[in-house]
């Protein structure tokens, strides 16, 4: 792929900004609460994702202090336990990992590596993040308030039935979920309005670069996912509030209906985290091999047959809910078949690095890290895809290791490769290398020795979701919650890389990873100007 | 006609003498047996409780076989990447290839991992079937789980229903083999050798019906019935706890269960029927058992 743009003579973003825009540089009223602009919006997201980050991550500290000793006493109420379990779960899904790959990078990144001028509808585009930033409001508000919303980010009825939950914070949390569906949902119709029309001439979609492809498909998905979540927590608010009984047997309700409705919405979520951290790797490993990536098409296809596929797979979710037996096993064989496209994705990766260049800067030891990592997420994904063995394993901390590895590990490490790939493009400055590999390092420890103990925590028989335990498992969970520890010393370092980035002087050349990045965002300056193009680039 | 009618009595009547031997046989604690062999966590365990039924021996294999295949699938991705990044290293490697296509190896890794999974689908649902088998049990238990305790209904039994409580931090006393956090105050109580088959339900939100070393695992939903079963042949103390978050004594409603020879679990439901029965006069009232257990006020100490 090849392609012009007339960027020589946008130097500075705002320079290039007052030239050509013919009115006043906006004040920071304007500019960060009122804007359209796709990359401050993109940098509003990712300033969500390090404010849910930081939260999320800050309870999770707390979990693991109270877990490292049975009998501990760092939490005593089973109430606000509950309440920090519930809030950790869907602060890191809806306010770390989805506004850090999907807001974040995909509005700073997905117009650019088009070649279009902006998102397709840039006021749609500032609601979303508004109604995103509201929602952790509510979020916070359902931690905080009385005794918290407890029961678990399943949300599971009748737990949280207005006779279980009492109280405004369950529905504060519900309708947390509410602003970040509807806040997600208008940004899902936007990326699609964006990628459908406004690639650049040339720009057809095979030639479109993963990550786009990586967000379109999760546009879809979060498209037809969301609805879903909508109702069912609108049925669950109204169960609360106005004596409806969708899920209470006492009125002819079921609340195995709520978990069908959940997951069906849950299992694709699981792909809207991953997808995009996918296309990030891709563009990283074939940077860093100085080489395309291996069979493109390929990529494209698994990740659409990934998406299809996640839609029918939801109940391996509840094989212990009391579905049949035939569901049980076309369940268990629906999810299996997920494991080749997603095969086909790790083995073009390995092959995309097969006969390169390879340079192992910061951005591609995270994104090395992710595929080993992943896939040991995903085989362990296999073994709990068994219904015979989730029978054993349903809901304790082999679980708990499993989606960990898949998150913690896969979208975490997808969410630093994007970080440390483009951070020059978004700011200007170049990471500072070696502590960018000391907080790899420091990290890929914590995070193992926090997550492989749990295994054998869970092969053992501990449920997840408890402040404290028998004392048989005080071994492992001694060892998790140091390792915990290690991946709190190193956020620390990863805060450094942060001061070392916003206060550096240096400045970087348009394209600072040289001939291995082919995409359009590497021909515009770094940091990127305010408006990308002046005119439209061609892709021949 | 004559012959069937007595060989129909003599059979009965033996049964009955043998009832009564054995209860003659039964000791006097007759859930001793159960404190022989005590299956519960271990520290630093890495692997499954010993399995105390067949149904957790066939997970216990089911899981080797897959995690085995997976092992290998794991230790070929991370060698072919170790492989890659010495040997594509830029130092060694200056000048990178334009490869972008094979088409046989692009086959070849659709096809294999095909096949790897039929592989491993086919003893995965044999082990389906067979834990979905819950005929021709020899009793049925109808476990009803309660915010924070559970509830045993012996349906052949009339009137024994009674309640199970975790023994609180405060009260476990170690000298007589209890475990802080898995010893309850009144275990179920089930006979070896048996098929017996659970009708878990639960009375107000969702819990988890789960014992490790059982392989045996089903949420507790109101408002309707699910089924598992097991079959204990070596008599013993298993332990299980409350697996689907139930509010803020989710983690203090265990279940302890004391496998004993039939003989001694006939003597005790004898005794049970006795101690525990709470409405011997009326019917049974599932929804609002009364407490039977000493525990039921401190243990909402939280």
């Amino acid at each position: 792929m090849s392609f012009t743009a007339h960027d020589d003579h946008a130097v500075d973003a705002h320079v290039a900004h007052d030239a050509h825009g013919g009115h006043a540089r906006p004040g920071f009223v304007r500019r960060w609460l009122m804007s359209t602009n796709h990359k401050d919006i993109g940098t509003l997201y990712i300033t969500m994702a390090f404010i849910g980050a930081c939260t999320g991550g800050m309870l999770s500290e707390i979990m693991r202090q109270q877990l490292m000793y049975p009998h501990n006493d760092i939490i005593t109420s089973g109430a606000k336990w509950n309440a920090i379990i519930t809030a950790h779960g869907l602060i890191m899904i809806f306010w770390f990992v989805m506004p850090a790959l999907i807001g974040g990078f995909g509005n700073w990144f997905v117009p650019m590596m088009i070649g279009a001028p902006d998102m397709a509808f840039p006021r749609l585009n500032n609601m979303s993040f508004w109604f995103l930033a509201m929602g952790f409001i509510f979020v916070m508000t359902g931690l905080l308030l009385g005794s918290g919303a407890g029961a678990g980010w399943t949300l599971y009825p009748p737990l949280d039935n207005a006779q279980y939950s009492p109280g405004l914070a369950t529905d504060f949390a519900l309708f947390s979920l509410h602003l970040a569906g509807i806040s997600s949902l208008l940004g899902a119709i936007n990326f699609i309005a964006t990628i459908l029309n406004m690639r650049a001439p040339g720009m057809t979609m095979f030639k479109m670069p993963l990550f786009c492809w990586a967000i379109l498909v999760t546009a879809f998905l979060l498209l037809l996912a969301i609805p879903v979540l909508a109702g069912a927590v609108t049925m669950l608010i109204m169960d609360r509030n106005f004596g409806t009984s969708f899920f209470e047997p006492a009125g002819g309700g079921d609340p195995v209906l709520f978990q069908h409705l959940f997951w069906f919405f849950g299992h694709p979520e699981v792909y809207i985290m991953i997808l995009p951290a996918f296309g990030i790797v891709s563009h990283v490993v074939s940077t860093f091999s100085k080489k395309p990536i291996f069979g493109y098409l390929g990529m494209v296809y698994a990740m659409v047959v990934i998406g299809f596929v996640g839609f029918v797979v939801w109940a391996h979710h509840m094989f212990i809910s009391g579905i049949s037996t035939d569901s049980r096993i076309y369940f268990e064989v629906a999810t299996l078949v997920i494991a080749v496209p997603t095969g086909v994705k790790v083995f073009s990766w390995i092959a995309t690095m097969w006969g390169g260049s390879i340079e192992f800067k910061t951005p591609m030891l995270w994104a090395i890290g992710f595929i080993f990592l992943f896939v040991i997420g995903g085989a362990t994904g296999v073994v709990l895809a068994q219904a015979g063995l989730d029978q054993e394993l349903h809901n304790d901390y082999f679980l708990i290791a499993h989606f960990h590895y898949v998150l913690s590990m896969g979208a975490t490490f997808g969410v630093f490769a994007g970080f440390y790939y483009w951070i020059g493009k978004m700011s200007g400055h170049p990471y500072p290398e070696f502590w960018g590999k000391v907080h790899f390092w420091s990290f890929f420890i914590g995070v193992n020795l926090t997550f492989f103990p749990q295994h054998f925590l869970g092969l053992a028989g501990m449920p997840r979701r408890y402040p404290d335990y028998p004392d048989a498992f005080a071994g492992w969970n001694f060892v998790s919650s140091v390792g915990s520890l290690i991946s709190g010393a190193s956020t620390m370092v990863f805060f450094y890389v942060l001061w070392r980035v916003f206060s550096s002087k240096v400045t970087l050349a348009d394209n600072y990873w040289g001939e291995g990045a082919t995409t359009l965002e590497w021909a515009v300056p770094s940091p990127a100007p305010h408006h990308t193009f002046e005119d439209v680039p061609v892709i021949r | 006609m004559k012959r069937v009618i007595w060989a129909v009595v003599a059979v009965l009547a033996g049964l009955t003498v043998g009832v009564h031997a054995a209860l003659a046989q039964a000791s006097p604690d007759p859930l001793a047996a159960a404190s022989q062999y005590v299956n519960a966590p271990k520290p630093w365990q890495w692997w499954f409780p010993e399995a105390g039924s067949p149904m957790q021996a066939k997970i216990d294999w089911l899981m080797q076989y897959v995690l085995w295949i997976m092992a290998v699938v794991v230790g070929f991705v991370g060698v072919l990447m170790a492989y890659v990044c010495v040997r594509y290293r830029a130092k060694r490697n200056p000048t990178p290839s334009h490869l972008t296509h094979n088409t046989l190896v692009e086959v070849i890794w659709l096809v294999i991992p095909t096949i790897l999974l039929a592989v491993i689908i086919v003893p995965s649902i044999s082990l389906i079937y067979y834990e979905a088998d819950d005929s021709n049990p020899y009793m049925t238990v109808t476990v009803t789980g309660h915010q924070w305790y559970w509830e045993y209904n012996y349906q052949a039994v009339p009137g024994l229903d009674y309640t199970s409580y975790m023994i609180p931090d405060d009260k476990i006393d170690p000298s007589q083999g209890q475990i802080r956090r898995l010893s309850v105050d009144h275990p179920l109580v089930l006979p070896i050798g048996e098929k017996i088959k659970f009708d878990i339900t639960s009375s107000d939100v969702l819990h988890g019906f789960y014992l490790p070393s059982l392989g045996v695992q089903r949420y507790a939903i109101p408002g309707t019935v699910v089924t598992s079963w097991t079959m204990i042949p070596k008599a013993g103390t298993y332990f299980g706890q409350c697996n689907q978050i139930c509010g803020i004594n989710h983690d203090a409603m265990p279940i302890e269960i004391k496998a004993v020879p039939m003989a001694d679990y006939l003597a005790w439901t004898k005794m049970a029927q006795q101690d525990y029965t709470m409405n011997s006069s009326g019917p049974p009232q599932f929804s609002s058992p009364k407490p039977v257990n000493e525990y039921a006020d401190v243990s909402v100490t939280k």
